[in-house]
């Protein structure tokens, strides 16, 4: 095993074990902590794959926005001293383990037995990226020309989402 | 050498089941939210596996469109949330039933 993999194995346990204990926790607010967890072991194994930029993305977007957001609305959800529901339905729990473990053998065989294709080469092969100046740099170049209308239209996307947030968050306009 | 597809494959694809079983499994409304979220993140490791794997950055363009979506899907999911809390008082998913009656 190589250096990078035991890094590897260190994110997946780390990642599979928060994503667990988000289901697990009772408390939502420790669900939250488990998902940084998960979020940042995510990161991790981007950044094993070459994809810096990602990597910090996930970070600064997913551990430092959304589940900043997710805590907030718990601690505003939490002012009425209410139950939190019980796991689960009866039956609920047996058929959704099971559903869940039918997808996962599912995935599981068609990557183990060689569906994945091979042997087919894009353009940015690690030399290339190196060549342009890196990860970002790449990343960028391809953003803001093949990919610029997209980004446009993504950043319109976030204007109509923050409105719309703040819409409906607020208790009468 | 950084390991190979399948195994970033399968642990997509784990994260992904577990994702699918949060949401099926729980009834709080912010832990059925924080799974589909598990699912998401699932699915942008299986997208820069693979553009990795071949040679591409168009994964880790499309990962970057996904973070955005779904920053955008979690401040409206969210607000969504709270306006429903105050409609009615609870975040039980079984007793969001109000299209019903």
């Amino acid at each position: 095993m190589t250096a990078l993999s035991v890094l590897f194995v260190l994110f997946a346990a780390m990642g599979l074990f928060g994503a667990v204990m988000v289901l697990v926790a009772r408390n939502p607010v420790h669900s939250v902590l488990f998902m940084l967890s998960a979020f940042v072991s995510v990161a991790g194994m981007f950044v094993l794959m070459q994809a810096e930029f990602v990597a910090v993305l996930q970070v600064l977007v997913y551990s430092g926005a959304i589940l900043v957001l997710f805590l907030f609305v718990i601690m505003l959800l939490a002012r009425s001293e209410r139950p939190i529901p019980a796991l689960s339905q009866p039956l609920q729990a047996p058929v959704a383990i099971t559903v869940g473990l039918m997808l996962a053998v599912e995935i599981g065989l068609v990557v183990l037995t060689g569906a994945v294709d091979r042997g087919v080469s894009g353009p940015d092969t690690p030399q290339a990226i190196a060549a342009v100046g890196g990860n970002v740099e790449a990343l960028g170049r391809q953003l803001y020309t093949t990919w610029l209308l997209p980004f446009e239209v993504a950043s319109v996307l976030l204007l109509v989402a923050a409105i719309g947030a703040i819409y409906l968050a607020k208790e009468e306009l | 050498m950084s390991p190979p597809l399948e195994w970033y494959l399968l642990f997509s694809a784990a994260l992904f089941s577990i994702g699918l079983v949060g949401v099926l499994v729980r009834r709080h409304v912010l832990i059925i939210f924080m799974s589909v979220e598990l699912m998401l993140n699932a699915c942008n490791v299986a997208l820069v596996a693979f553009g990795r794997h071949l040679n591409t950055l168009t994964g880790q363009n499309f990962v970057v469109f996904v973070v955005t979506v779904a920053a955008a899907e979690a401040a409206v999911g969210l607000g969504l949330i709270l306006a429903l809390s105050r409609h009615k008082d609870t975040v039980d998913v079984g007793e969001m039933d109000i299209l019903k009656h």
